[in-house]
């Protein structure tokens, strides 16, 4: 059984079709990309997955439970945790802080432990702070800590933004155009920050990417959307080599990428 | 961010000081400033005598200049008499405050250094409640000698505190969570009408509110209860701007939330039943220095253990991201519910805090007025910050009431102030500081 699995699912904005009978099988361990032109649907359906949006018609499933209808908030605590390809960090809270939001669903002290400093608090607190700081070391961004997101470079800005996501444990990670905007440079270190994760947790990773290189470094399965329905799905060399895909991508001309 | 873009001024003198005063920690000044009121108890009066004052300056020596001040701007512009030997007084009241406040401060507080960091240290060794209470406690004690001197000190000092309340519950909605609340002095005037409801409805015999339910002679006692119902039902009115912040944000929510304080205050003016226009009078003098300094500090305590713990930092989450937040595990509407019922709770306790230290509440008091003068406190403060309202309360007010003499142009004074505050430092004197009782509470090391 599929970990995440979308069934025909459509969706409407007023009378615009943005997506249309989108289906997708996502194994655990299974990294899947989704191409597609600009404007084709992609991040919608990023959006659809995680709750933002609700589905027109379709099923969602993760882990054999249907999680259409729930709030983004419940779906990311199943362990459906996705990045933005604008980044959304906080511009006012510390890297540290930004970590530790993200493990938000399991601090159990309530409020009544927030209002009083309850010992418990303290623990849980001391806990969290543990655990995002090993998070930050594996990623490589410990010694931001306890900066502000905005100083940060790019790059680090992109590695805290994976870092929180990550800490969440999710078991799909949906990556929203993670080299967006990088140098080569720092493109080929998110790959291998991706890969690290990919294979330290066994995380199922469903990634949006323009860049064909990333695609096919990582990849096992790609699917090309143009105007929200699929043209074509299969490995990364029979997508990249379809005309079709081509095509819809950059008219009739082949370009060395 | 902030602080690097923040101008660097002040060369050598702010060496200086920052060599001398840099180590002093909080316990320093207490001690010093404690000296200083025990020895205006001492001196205080010969001295103003000898200086020619009129009485004991009351505000550090500023009401006493601004008086003659006003005075002479009186005569210039309206030929009023003026007796030029007051003009002595700006003198002898900035003499005053040298003798009686300044100098001892600076000494005492240099002199210290040593022992004060090392009585800090050794409170250290011990659970921080007991550092916190020994230094509040030391507080208190400024202020009960400091007030000693006149009611009018005393009566200015409760609404201070008061204000010190109201602000940080405003900034919690405003600053922390981001959105543009309009509706706090509704939720003031419900906690004051509801506590006063409580404290002379079931207690006394009163002129609109009927006869007394109990007849309890330690009826004080229940004090603390009408300010927590007073917070209580605000938090309850509170769900009217809450509900709808789920789902508009910004401008459209200030503009519900100003709705709010009307609906609040044309409601009240119009229940004959709870006094009208007029209000209620009445109130038993219940809230006296010690109970007002104790609510004040327990609120501080409760936001600021709130503001710093992940739970309460999903505001800020939900402020700058909210999208992000969502997708982050964080329950938004949890998060926006919360900050409105626990702003709006301890407004209302401010609010019954209030009802008893004027002994009359009536609508008039909660309206565009107050929403101005308390935005004036978190903004001009900083947002995001514990340390910041409390700045922008204490200052504000005690500007309010040292330029008081001014008349009308105290209304200039203080919007221009803002201005150039909000010109120099956008967001507030000094907003986003993380209010670290532990450090403040604490020792600062000398180098």
């Amino acid at each position: 059984m599929p970990l995440l699995e979308v069934v025909d699912m459509s969706h409407y904005f007023g009378g615009l079709r943005a997506v249309s009978n989108y289906n997708l099988n996502l194994d655990p361990g299974q990294i899947t990309g989704l191409i597609g032109p600009n404007g084709a649907g992609k991040t919608t359906i990023f959006n659809l997955i995680t709750g933002i949006h609700q589905p027109t018609k379709g099923i969602v499933r993760f882990d054999g439970r249907d999680i259409v209808g729930k709030k983004p908030n419940q779906i990311a605590s199943l362990g459906i945790a996705r990045t933005f390809q604008e980044m959304r960090l906080w511009r006012h809270m510390t890297v540290l802080d930004h970590i530790k939001m993200a493990r938000y669903s399991n601090f159990s002290y309530g409020l009544w432990g927030a209002f009083l400093d309850s010992p418990r608090r303290n623990r849980e607190e001391a806990q969290a702070t543990e655990l995002a700081m090993a998070y930050l070391t594996m990623f490589g961004v410990a010694q931001f800590a306890d900066q502000l997101v905005v100083n940060l470079p790019y790059g680090a800005q992109r590695r805290v933004e994976m870092a929180r996501a990550m800490v969440i444990e999710p078991k799909v990670l949906l990556l929203d155009e993670p080299t967006v905007g990088m140098t080569p440079d720092e493109m080929m270190a998110m790959i291998e920050v991706v890969r690290q994760a990919h294979q330290r947790f066994n995380l199922a990773i469903f990634l949006i990417e323009h860049r064909l290189r990333v695609v096919s470094e990582l990849c096992q399965k790609v699917q090309a959307l143009v105007f929200g329905e699929i043209l074509v799905e299969g490995t990364p060399e029979e997508v990249q080599n379809n005309p079709q895909v081509i095509e819809a991508y950059i008219g009739e001309q082949e370009v060395e990428f | 961010m902030d602080e690097t873009n923040a101008p660097k001024k002040g060369g050598g003198i702010q060496k200086i000081t920052g060599r001398l005063f840099g180590s002093v920690p909080l316990l320093g000044y207490l001690l010093a400033f404690l000296a200083c009121v025990l020895w205006e108890l001492l001196a205080g009066e010969p001295l103003s005598r000898m200086l020619g004052l009129p009485q004991v300056p009351m505000f550090f020596g500023i009401l006493t200049i601004f008086k003659v001040l006003a005075a002479l701007v009186d005569y210039l512009l309206k030929d009023a008499p003026f007796n030029g030997a007051v003009l002595v007084q700006i003198p002898s009241a900035l003499i005053y405050f040298m003798v009686i406040y300044f100098a001892p401060l600076v000494v005492v507080a240099r002199l210290t250094v040593k022992p004060a960091n090392l009585m800090a240290r050794y409170l250290q060794r011990f659970p921080l409640a007991v550092s916190a209470l020994f230094q509040l406690g030391l507080m208190y004690a400024i202020f009960h000698f400091w007030v000693e001197v006149s009611d009018y000190r005393l009566i200015t000092l409760k609404l201070t505190l008061i204000a010190v309340l109201f602000t940080l519950s405003l900034n919690i909605i405003n600053g922390y969570m981001g959105e543009f609340s309009c509706s706090h002095p509704g939720f003031m005037a419900i906690g004051a009408y509801m506590s006063s409801l409580f404290s002379i409805g079931l207690f006394f015999d009163n002129r609109i509110l009927g006869e007394a339910v109990f007849h309890i002679s330690m009826a004080y006692f229940t004090f603390p209860l009408a300010l927590i119902f007073g917070g209580l039902t605000a938090s309850a009115a509170a769900l009217i701007v809450a509900i709808p912040s789920f789902k508009t944000r910004g401008d459209y929510l200030a503009i519900i939330s100003l709705a709010f304080l009307f609906i609040v205050k044309s409601f009240l003016e119009n229940m004959q039943s709870l006094g009208g226009s007029r209000g209620i009078t009445g109130q038993p003098n219940w809230a006296a220095l010690p109970v007002i300094f104790i609510t004040v500090v327990i609120g501080v305590w409760f936001i600021n253990n709130f503001v710093t713990s992940t739970i309460g930092k999903a505001l800020n989450a939900v402020r700058d991201d909210e999208a992000a937040a969502e997708a982050m595990t964080v329950n938004t509407r949890k998060t926006k519910m919360v900050a409105f019922l626990f702003g709006a709770f301890w407004a209302g306790v401010a609010g019954g805090l209030l009802a008893h230290v004027m002994r009359f509440i009536n609508p008039a008091m909660f309206g565009i007025q107050k929403l101005a003068e308390v935005l004036a406190m978190v903004y001009f403060g900083g947002l995001n910050s514990v340390y910041g309202s409390i700045v922008g309360a204490v200052s504000i007010s005690l500007l309010g009431e040292a330029l008081r003499p001014l008349e009308i142009f105290k209304w200039i004074v203080i919007p221009l102030l803002l201005i150039l505050v909000m010109i120099y430092r956008p967001t507030g004197l000094i907003a986003f500081k993380e209010f670290n009782i532990r450090q403040i509470f604490g020792p600062k090391e000398v180098e």
